[in-house]
């Protein structure tokens, strides 16, 4: 978009003051909604902040490193299962939230060796199945699901003298700012420019030096890591888990999420959230319908723009700054 | 023994329609490098139109073609209206399979609308409660018409591949599109025509689905995930490859549902395509091509 002198450059986060400008304003305002937002604006920000970190790290594997997977319900499935019975036990809410994320990144790294060798429908039929795999596990063993009537977890704690919907609101909007600052500092460095070129062109980046094993898996542990998190976030967002929150269309709309959103861009993971998220919402009389806009949308973003709202977002931008010239 | 060989036989009748759905998968993947997402749903499109021909009282051997014929025309129209602009547009392979994602939402959405999500009985003329008896083993009607329609499918689309013209320039197309164009083979038609064929074989595979499972709008999602799970098994382009990943996916289904467990009837299929990929990263009969850089 502009100039970029020195290394120093290419990594600062906020190019122009104006930017900043916006980007101050925009947290300021969600760090005030509470205040003069209504109940079902707080319910909507929180689930988009937790969503969006969950469409961030898929977009890290299918958009960075260009890993076709489907089986993110699973992983889904496994952070949410493993958080609430951390909970369970009595484990405080951070370390439950951390112990949910490894134990997602662990099966990553599993799900990520057959990665490395296979490629395109190969790679999606594996993780696919690996997403039913574990749909079948949970559905089947009702010491993991909690039985029939689904794992009950704790909810977040009212703190500050806030609502208990304020604080998980907070806590949402911190783990979503934190998940994308760190998401921004990773494609930045080098590991995100192993990914990258590993999208473009794996045999080529071998012969550059990359160690393909070791960030192929790196990405798949990464990517359900941020997975993991998501699905520990929404079970404690819940209060209430069972299997089939975790099937093969869950899978389809994060899929989707990322490709509206715009693939290998982190503030599309943000729009791509946000859609999937405000669509059903707005669209909450005609329910029928709404796989049908997700279609429509996907099908026109990918033949009219297909960097998806993201890349719209980023002509728009430039459009403003350079008026009036074009 | 005997437990054995019945497992076998439903193994084979079901696998023998994995196969037609796995077989719709290939032709299209091997022509246009696509993975077809939306395979599963144009089947059930095409079911569930074959259900209000039934319905409105047309005979079975005419809602049959009919129906074959409706998804036929929903494929080439998809091909036509949406994949050949995105390729004009230059759109990737990720972006290709994101389309037929698209697709089969929108036509989710379509059949919950114009159908209701609850499940329907078709009125087939088969019905899996008549039963032979040969010697110890029982064989229902509806099972070996399944298999016979699985083996009968398989067959003509054989001979047509390999016997006429059209099955010529099909591989031609396949092989290497732009020397197929050079030498004057409509190339868009033969494509057309390959997505119009693997959609006639899924609502086969649908329609003969239909009496044993449940007719709703979900149906064919399991079956399409083992038909492409066989694709994968033979490899992603090769067609016998299909037919035999198919009947297998169907053998081991049964068997792990006779003799393991029935629960994880759906899942240790999978177990065993994500061993044999690791050993044989191409599935059993695949030959993928070489990259270049």
């Amino acid at each position: 978009m502009n100039l970029v002198e020195s290394y120093k450059d290419d990594l600062k986060l906020i190019e122009k003051p104006w930017t900043g400008c916006w980007i101050t304003m925009t947290v300021i305002a969600l760090l005030l909604l509470p205040w003069f937002g209504n109940e079902h604006l707080i319910y909507m920000g929180t689930l988009i902040f937790i969503v969006s970190v969950g469409i961030m790290g898929q977009n890290i594997l299918i958009g960075y490193t260009g890993q076709i997977s489907l089986g993110q319900a699973g992983f889904l499935a496994i952070g949410a299962f493993s958080f609430g019975h951390m909970a369970q036990m009595g484990l405080p809410i951070g370390l439950a939230l951390l112990g949910a994320g490894c134990m997602a990144a662990f099966f990553g790294v599993l799900v990520g060796f057959p990665s490395l060798r296979l490629k395109g429908p190969y790679l999606a039929i594996v993780t696919l199945g690996f997403g039913i795999a574990v749909y079948q596990t949970f559905a089947s063993f009702e010491v993991l699901s909690g039985g029939r009537m689904g794992l009950v977890i704790p909810k977040f704690p009212a703190l500050f003298g806030l609502t208990r919907e304020a604080s998980m609101y907070y806590f949402s909007l911190f783990l979503g700012i934190a998940f994308t600052l760190a998401t921004y500092n990773l494609i930045s460095s080098y590991m995100g420019r192993a990914f990258v070129a590993i999208r473009d062109n794996d045999i080529a980046a071998e012969v550059l030096g990359v160690n393909l094993t070791r960030y192929k898996l790196l990405s798949f542990a990464i990517s359900s890591f941020y997975t993991g998190i998501h699905g520990a976030m929404f079970a404690m967002f819940m209060g209430f888990i069972d299997p089939q929150m975790f099937n093969f269309s869950e899978s389809l709309i994060i899929f989707v999420a990322v490709v509206i959103g715009g693939l290998a861009s982190v503030e599309g993971a943000i729009f791509g959230a946000a859609f999937v998220i405000l669509v059903p919402q707005v669209f909450s009389g005609y329910k029928e319908f709404v796989p049908v806009i997700f279609g429509v949308t996907v099908i026109f973003i990918m033949i009219f723009e297909p960097l998806g709202l993201a890349g719209r977002w980023f002509k728009m931008r430039l459009y403003y700054r350079n008026w009036p010239f074009r | 023994m005997v437990n054995f060989i019945q497992y076998l036989i439903s193994g084979l009748s079901a696998g023998s329609l994995y196969a037609l759905v796995a077989l719709g998968i290939v032709l299209i993947y091997r022509s246009t490098r696509i993975l077809n997402f939306a395979h599963g749903d144009m089947a059930t499109m095409g079911t569930f139109f074959a259900f209000s021909l039934l319905s409105w009282r047309f005979p079975f051997y005419l809602a049959l073609p009919l129906s074959m014929l409706f998804g036929a025309l929903l494929a080439v129209a998809f091909y036509f209206s949406i994949i050949v602009p995105a390729q004009r547009r230059d759109a990737t392979m990720l972006g290709q399979i994101t389309l037929t994602v698209g697709l089969s939402m929108i036509f989710q959405g379509a059949i919950i609308y114009l159908w209701g999500t609850d499940s329907k009985m078709l009125s087939f003329p088969l019905s899996d409660t008549k039963t032979w008896q040969l010697g110890p083993i029982y064989l229902n009607e509806l099972s070996v018409g399944t298999l016979i329609v699985g083996i009968l499918g398989s067959l003509l689309l054989y001979i047509l591949i390999q016997k006429t013209r059209l099955g010529l320039a099909m591989k031609a197309t396949s092989e290497n599109l732009p020397a197929a164009q050079t030498l004057g083979i409509p190339t868009r038609t033969i494509l057309a025509t390959s997505w119009g064929l693997a959609a006639l074989l899924g609502v086969v595979a649908g329609l003969f689905l239909a009496p044993a499972l449940i007719l709703d709008p979900f149906f064919m999602l399991e079956p399409f995930l083992k038909g492409f799970a066989g694709a994968i098994l033979g490899g992603m382009n090769s067609l016998p490859g299909a037919i035999i990943g198919g009947l297998l996916i169907g053998i081991i289904e049964n068997l792990c549902g006779g003799y393991i467990s029935l629960e994880f009837k759906n899942t240790v299929p999978f177990i065993i395509i994500i061993i044999v990929l690791l050993f044989k990263h191409e599935g059993l009969l695949g030959k993928e091509f070489k990259e270049r850089i």
